[in-house]
């Protein structure tokens, strides 16, 4: 094997990874990275001169991935909307806050730790199936919600309340998992 | 005015919805009038502040990390 083929199947399961997070589903995560792979490994002569080849892979993923996302459209559209609604929990029946959201405290305290990148990410895998592939679509591929809506078929109604339950979930998530504790970033 | 008038979940509801798409002006203007008024809410939009903070870090530690 070169090193080039090499260095690839070393990233392979960083690719796997986020593959895996964003398709929920472990055949077309292996494929999407086999396609991202074989795409590099027939156009080396590309990633000449780019600083990191993780950037570059990453880059020809996020392709495969929506390459995937558009070839199970059906299947991902057709999936049940999962999880309850956190709305009921957080609000009593007037609108008003249950309790109100803790003080998070210094933004930067917390974004400079890698423990807490790492927190987030789990909070993510933890996602509800369906919220957890529109979360990443939206935050880790950077797709519009125009552009989601088309790929998938769903409409943008149906797209903002199943962004809006990640969003919640995700905050629920850290606040029990990092701002709750006794972690250091807390202010 | 009763027209602005928004409930603690309205608002965070469209707080969130801001992430993904620009509000009309009476809503924007509903939720700033809201947060003068609000001492949890602010929190609740600081929160989804460092939400998309934590987001964009997480997304470029994933393509430049060489962990």
């Amino acid at each position: 094997m070169s090193d080039f083929a090499k260095a690839l199947e070393t990233l392979r399961p960083q690719l796997l990874k986020f593959a895996r997070l964003q398709l929920r589903n472990p055949d077309w995560a292996e494929d999407a990275v086999s396609d991202t792979l074989l795409a590099a490994l027939e156009k080396p002569q590309a990633f000449a001169g780019q600083s990191q080849l993780k950037t570059w892979l990453i880059g020809i993923l996020k392709h495969k991935l929506v390459d995937q996302i558009r070839r199970h459209q059906r299947e991902i559209s057709a999936t049940p909307e999962d999880g309850q609604d956190l709305d009921e929990a957080l609000f009593l029946p007037d609108g008003h806050w249950r309790e109100a959201p803790q003080d998070w405290g210094d933004p930067e305290a917390a974004l400079r730790q890698l423990e807490f990148i790492k927190v987030l990410e789990a909070c993510v895998e933890h996602l509800p199936g369906q919220q957890g592939r529109l979360f990443m679509m939206r935050e880790w591929l950077e797709l519009e919600t125009e552009e989601i809506c088309k790929v998938l078929a769903i409409s943008p109604t149906n797209l903002w309340v199943m962004l809006h339950r990640a969003r919640l979930r995700l905050r629920e998530c850290l606040q029990l998992n990092w701002f709750a504790g006794a972690a250091p970033a807390r202010s | 005015m009763p027209l602005l008038r928004r409930s603690c979940r309205d608002v965070t509801a469209l707080v969130l919805r801001a992430e993904d798409q620009a509000l009309p002006w009476r809503e924007r203007l509903a939720v700033r009038l809201h947060m003068l008024a609000c001492r949890a809410c602010p929190r609740f939009a600081a929160q989804v502040a460092l939400m998309r903070r934590a987001s964009a870090r997480w997304r470029a530690y994933s393509e430049n990390s060489s962990d």
